[in-house]
């Protein structure tokens, strides 16, 4: 028999993301061990309408941008960081 | 000195707190909301951070200029909140022995400031629509 591991994170939402979605945090479920970028997919599936959006973001993990191979840990504060106004951020974690 | 505010900039203040007797050159740089983008007009911008990493940002910035430059002191501002045209939104002091690097470090701490802080702005335009400025974005008014 095989153990499913998972993980709940709360994701920090700020600008258009906080506004569209009503909320500043949002709670999501996802396996563990779970890279970063996997949290995009997911937003996406979950909210489609800001598909393009979450692609030009990036992910912060205890205030730093992460890599999209990173793992995610059970403690982590994460934020989704929409692209600020000098450029698109998610040229910046990768 | 780093620091995000509600409250006007006071960039007499500012200023003051990077002067020292070994530094013969003061920058300081002030960002101000400006009435028109393209032809459409501002009547506001709403300032929003993600306070605890954009001090952590500022804070690497600010090394990040030490290591190229020969620096005094360095002090940067920002102002959130609801901003009317003309109020200033963000402050970067930098003092320096010598002008040319105090005038370089200046553009290059705002220039990296506006790629890697986690600051974001909204426009209230005149006709009364908002929208977030999330460069490379299809331009989607949220009211």
């Amino acid at each position: 028999l095989d153990f499913l591991l998972s993980l709940t994170i709360q994701i920090r939402l700020f600008a258009r993301f906080r506004e569209v979605l009503g909320r500043d945090m949002i709670r999501l479920s996802l396996p563990f061990p779970e890279r970063v970028d996997e949290i995009r997919k997911r937003l996406q599936t979950e909210y489609p309408e800001l598909t393009a959006l979450i692609d030009r973001s990036a992910i912060a993990i205890n205030g730093e941008y992460a890599q999209n191979d990173q793992m995610i840990q059970e403690k982590d504060e994460v934020a989704l960081i929409p692209p600020v106004s000098g450029g698109s951020n998610k040229d910046i974690g990768e | 000195m780093i620091r995000l505010t509600q409250e006007p900039i006071d960039y007499f203040a500012l200023t003051e707190c990077v002067r020292l007797p070994n530094c013969g050159a003061v920058v300081t740089f002030l960002g101000t909301v400006r009435d028109l983008t393209g032809d459409q007009v501002t009547v506001a911008l709403d300032y929003e951070a993600y306070p605890p990493m954009a001090e952590k940002k500022i804070a690497e910035i600010i090394e990040d200029a030490r290591s190229k430059w020969p620096i005094g002191k360095i002090g940067v501002v920002h102002r959130l909140g609801y901003l009317t045209v003309g109020e200033i939104s963000v402050g970067v002091a930098v003092s320096s022995p010598h002008r040319a690097e105090a005038f370089e470090a200046c553009r290059y701490i705002m220039d990296r400031f506006k790629e890697l802080v986690p600051i974001w702005k909204k426009e209230n335009w005149a006709d009364g629509k908002t929208e977030w400025v999330h460069p490379g974005s299809e331009t989607t008014p949220t009211s």
